[in-house]
């Protein structure tokens, strides 16, 4: 089996015993089976149990794995080691703009704090039904690109704004989460969702800049949900 | 080592299908229940489900519970309990409809119910032929369900305990159970959570294998700490290798690729599914399909250049229906075995994915242990439900889509008694054993002292290599007499694993040491239920117990129709029958079992 | 700052400056345009644009321009000190600071333009 050297430069700060954070270079032998940069970390840990990181699914399903790897967010096990250029390390940080619990792991709160804020479930008043509600498969279309959120964070922990305000800008995955349910024809709340929203922090923080369309590991758009929202709010304000 | 108490009506351990479940069920009771999870609700690996979930709810064709109930038995290979599975069918419709009121995307046939797709196993008519049952959102009905269940916890204001672990069971003298020891994995903490109903929902196990679909998390910490407090294991050695797992990778792909039209194929481009089960073809029962599979690659028809899998062929399914049926099934493919389903087919080889087996429950969720009155007598205030529970609804061999329905069912209906019991229990908690606390203090103290141990890493890997060799698709008597000697040996070292990192913050491998402790429970309990059981059924296939006519595909329900139970002290095994009657309907009689 | 220190948030203009920001945004391009064609069609010397400013139209354009400028402005460094200003007092100075010199440069350019 042929094996080969990766180089690492890895973010590492552990609160029990280090002062202040610091990069470490630290190499890895990897072989064919190793296709992923998550099967390097393993790998990794295998050399240095003390390595602390997120994971779980390996398949892109659990967002426990997103990382700032050479400067841009993604998930570890999505991400293929033979995207990255011989010769030069692989810089991998935590998530920025979150508060850094231990080397790779970084606190969440925040992040789910503005989750929860958008009220993240339907709301529909009226008694439920014997069987199902009916829901034409046009109408069930629209939550595509949107219910596919993984949680991971990748979008929110790019984007300049929620680094500026991550206490009062929703950010891209709430906003793609609270867009989820405006769309969602089972859904009786919009006015009350718009309300909440209605804010020059929560949404309008959002100046398109599109970070994170572009790292997001499941080819979703929060831009696109964020000016679905805005374009309701004029037309329920005119 | 310090430690605190809390005291709350009920806790959960897990925050999967099941322990979410179950949360709604409390929580909007309004009992003060805590919720305690390894990771955030939505890593849970109940998210990683995509080809659906079953119920007879005849959106597409006419069903009707009682055929998914016989389909069921007869996929279980009748070791399920006929009482559970009739339960487990005739709920199923009421549960799903739950879960698309709770907000759940299903896809939607043109009348706008509940799309639904055919899976294997599933047949209408008592067997006739396949049936339209796994109601499904496109192949992320996991995630889709998951992120429903969450919703509504949120929306109910469940109490969680993110990233925190569960070290053991607190169960005093008379055996009631009375709470966990747990840990917050970011500071270190112990917290003794003491609770009138303890439900476990901890999901399940398959990492005791080196090839598995299961995730990082999925250690059997449920069952690890169930037999560390005298809880039998039922039916350990029943594993469902699922047919279609990525090559190399492990990566599921779902078996609703085959719903929509798939079709497996070895070297020469034969569809041999048709020589194993003539009827229903590549839709036949997992056990079933995963042993054709094994027997063309050990026959030398695989594929690649060193003939170790087979391919599944979607090249003739037109582009659109895979794009809006199965786009995560593409993505997968493209990711993990560098090919476009589209255009190519994908190289697939039957991988570890379910464990049958669990901690011993009835069909209310409550967990029952062999005692002086019964068989099955319930151990006060402790409840299982979802994939680290044995119901039994899955027998030998789970159908698929049963998984996601179990949980549902299961973790309602732990969630259900839990409330009743809770109404009639005192207000007072009973008094914690201190000694039991002890234990599972006594556990982090090891590995915060351990010197000249061994590396958990290796350890660990010594585990899986052991259970893939020794107790695979086919199982061979010496290889498991072998196997149990072996994994003696891995769990000696496991006794002595030694971490590096002894900080108090986010400690990984101190995590991954104290999960150790726990899969190796459940190797250990595996290989010796599976030594021990002297004949071929379901998922449970031996060499030295073959086709013959006293006993048809090496079944014999004259000595083995029974389920095992593993008791962690002495390494003992035990036995208990099978429920053969069902509450309202009729037995559904043994037969030979073809597909 | 006071014990009871909670994030605040549904001040409900959002819409509004979001609304304004996009249409003066339109004025502004309109009116570079206008005056860029006016440039390309030979406009020049003091005399050329004291006849095209003698038009009510412009002159009224040019003031709506002026409007929309500043109102732009208004919203944008006012998002700047929101986001990077946090004492709320001192938020309030720039806010005023910033209105009143806004208001005062377009009194200024209105001022200029009616003399012409």
């Amino acid at each position: 089996m042929t094996t080969r050297t990766l180089q690492f430069k890895i973010y590492r700060y552990d609160p029990d015993k280090d002062q202040k954070p610091y990069m470490q270079d630290i190499s890895v032998e990897v072989d064919s089976t190793d296709r992923k940069l998550l099967d390097a970390l393993v790998k990794l840990k295998a050399v240095d149990d003390a390595i602390a990181f997120r994971r779980s699914c390996r398949e892109g399903v659990c967002g426990s794995d997103a990382l700032n790897i050479n400067g841009k967010n993604g998930l570890a096990c999505l991400t293929d080691l033979s995207s990255f250029p011989e010769g030069k390390p692989i810089v991998l940080r935590p998530l920025p703009g979150l508060p850094v619990i231990r080397d790779l792991i970084v606190d969440m709160t925040q992040f789910f704090k503005q989750y929860h804020s958008i009220k993240p479930y339907l709301i529909n008043n009226d008694p439920p039904p014997e069987r199902e509600r009916l829901q034409s498969p046009e109408d069930r279309e629209e939550l595509d690109g949107l219910y596919e959120c993984i949680l991971c964070a990748c979008c929110s922990t790019s984007c300049p704004s929620f680094w500026w305000n991550p206490d009062k800008f929703v950010g891209p995955a709430g906003l793609l989460a609270a867009y989820r349910f405006i769309a969602d024809t089972r859904d009786q709340a919009t006015s009350e969702r718009l309300d909440n929203l209605e804010d020059p922090y929560r949404l309008f923080r959002c100046h398109t800049i599109m970070n994170c369309v572009d790292v997001c590991p499941k080819g979703l758009n929060p831009t696109l949900a964020i000016g679905k929202i805005k374009a309701m709010m004029v037309k329920r304000a005119i | 080592m310090a430690y605190t108490v809390r005291k709350f009506d009920a806790v959960i351990v897990g925050a999967g299908g099941a322990g979410l479940r179950a949360a709604i069920q409390l929580s909007e009771s309004g009992y003060k229940t805590a919720v305690i999870t390894k990771v955030f609700p939505t890593r849970s690996h109940t998210v990683a489900a995509q080809g659906g979930v079953a119920a007879s709810l005849g959106n597409s064709e006419e069903d009707h519970w009682h055929w998914h109930m016989y389909d069921t038995v007869k996929g279980s290979d009748w070791l399920g309990d006929q009482d559970a599975i009739e339960f487990m069918c005739r709920k199923a419709n009421e549960c799903v409809i739950e879960l698309e009121h709770y907000g759940m995307p299903f896809d939607r046939t043109d009348a706008g119910k509940i799309y639904q797709r055919p899976f294997g196993g599933h047949m209408s008519n008592f067997g006739e032929k396949p049936v339209r049952r796994s109601c499904a959102a496109a192949d992320r009905t996991g995630h889709a369900m998951l992120h429903a269940m969450y919703q509504r916890n949120v929306k109910a204001n469940t109490q969680f305990f993110v990233e925190w672990m569960a070290l053991d069971l607190v169960r005093d003298s008379e055996g009631e159970v009375l709470g966990v020891t747990a840990m917050d994995m970011e500071t270190g903490e112990i917290v003794v959570f003491q609770a009138k109903a303890t439900i476990f929902a901890t999901g399940g196990s398959g990492r005791i294998y080196y090839s598995s679909t299961n995730a990082f998390i999925n250690t059997g910490d449920g069952l690890g700490m169930a037999a560390r407090a005298g809880i039998p294991l039922e039916d350990m050695e029943f594993w469902q290798f699922h047919p279609t797992g990525v090559a190399g990778a492990g990566v599921l792909i779902t078996e609703g690729v085959r719903g929509e039209g798939g079709i497996l194929r070895n070297a020469q481009g034969e569809r041999f599914m048709e020589r194993y089960a003539p009827n229903a073809k590549d839709l036949a029962s997992r056990d079933v399909v995963s042993r054709a599979m094994v027997t063309e690659i050990n026959e030398g028809r695989g594929c690649g250049p060193n003939k170790d899998f087979v391919l599944l062929d979607i090249t003739h399914l037109d582009p659109a229906t895979i794009m809006k049926r199965l786009p995560g099934i593409r993505e997968i493919a493209i990711q993990f075995a560098g090919v476009d389903c589209i255009k190519e087919p994908i190289p697939v080889v039957p991988t570890c994915h379910y464990q049958m087996g669990g901690i011993p429950t009835n069909y209310s969720g409550q967990v029952v242990v062999p005692g002086k009155r019964s068989q099955n007598e319930i151990v006060p205030g402790f409840y299982a439900a979802g994939e680290c529970a044995c119901a039994s609804v899955h027998g030998a061999n789970r159908l698929g889509t049963n998984s996601l329905l179990d949980l549902l069912v299961f973790g309602k209906s732990a969630g259900e008694t839990a409330v009743e019991t809770l109404k009639q229990s005192p207000k007072a908690h009973k008094d914690l054993p201190q000694g039991e606390i002890d234990r599972a203090l006594a556990r982090v103290n090891r590995l915060n002292t351990q010197t000249g141990g061994t590396n958990v890493h290796e350890t660990r890997l010594d585990m899986q290599r052991t259970m893939q060799k020794h107790a695979g698709v086919f199982r061979f008597a010496d290889l498991l007499q072998q196997g149990v000697d072996k994994i003696k040996q891995v769990e000696e070292q496991v006794r002595q694993t030694e971490i590096k990192d002894k900080s108090m913050v986010f400690n990984t491998a101190r995590i991954e040491a104290l999960e150790l402790d726990n899969l190796i429970e459940v190797a250990v309990s595996t290989m010796v239920s599976a030594e021990a059981r002297k004949e071929s059924r379901g998922a449970h296939v031996r060499s030295d117990c073959a086709d013959s006519a006293e006993f048809p595909d090496g079944r014999n329900d004259k000595d083995w129709l029974k389920h095992s139970l593993w008791y962690k002290e002495g390494n003992r095994l035990d036995y208990k029958s099978v429920k053969l009657t069902p509450l309202t309907v009729e037995t559904i009689a043994l037969k030979k079992r073809a597909y | 700052m006071s014990h009871f220190d909670r994030i605040v948030v549904g001040a409900h203009y959002g819409l509004k400056d979001w609304l304004a920001q996009r249409i003066t945004a339109v004025v502004m391009a309109l009116y570079s345009m206008f005056m860029g064609a006016a440039l390309l069609s030979g406009v020049h010397g003091q005399d050329g644009w004291r006849a095209l400013m003698s038009h009510g139209f412009v002159r009224f354009f040019t003031f709506l321009f002026i409007v929309s400028l500043c109102w732009h402005a208004w919203i944008g460094v006012r998002d700047i000190w929101m986001d990077y200003v946090k004492p709320a007092g001192i938020r309030l100075a720039l806010h005023s600071l910033t209105a009143i010199a806004l208001v005062g440069y377009a009194g200024w350019a209105i001022q200029v333009i009616w003399r012409l």
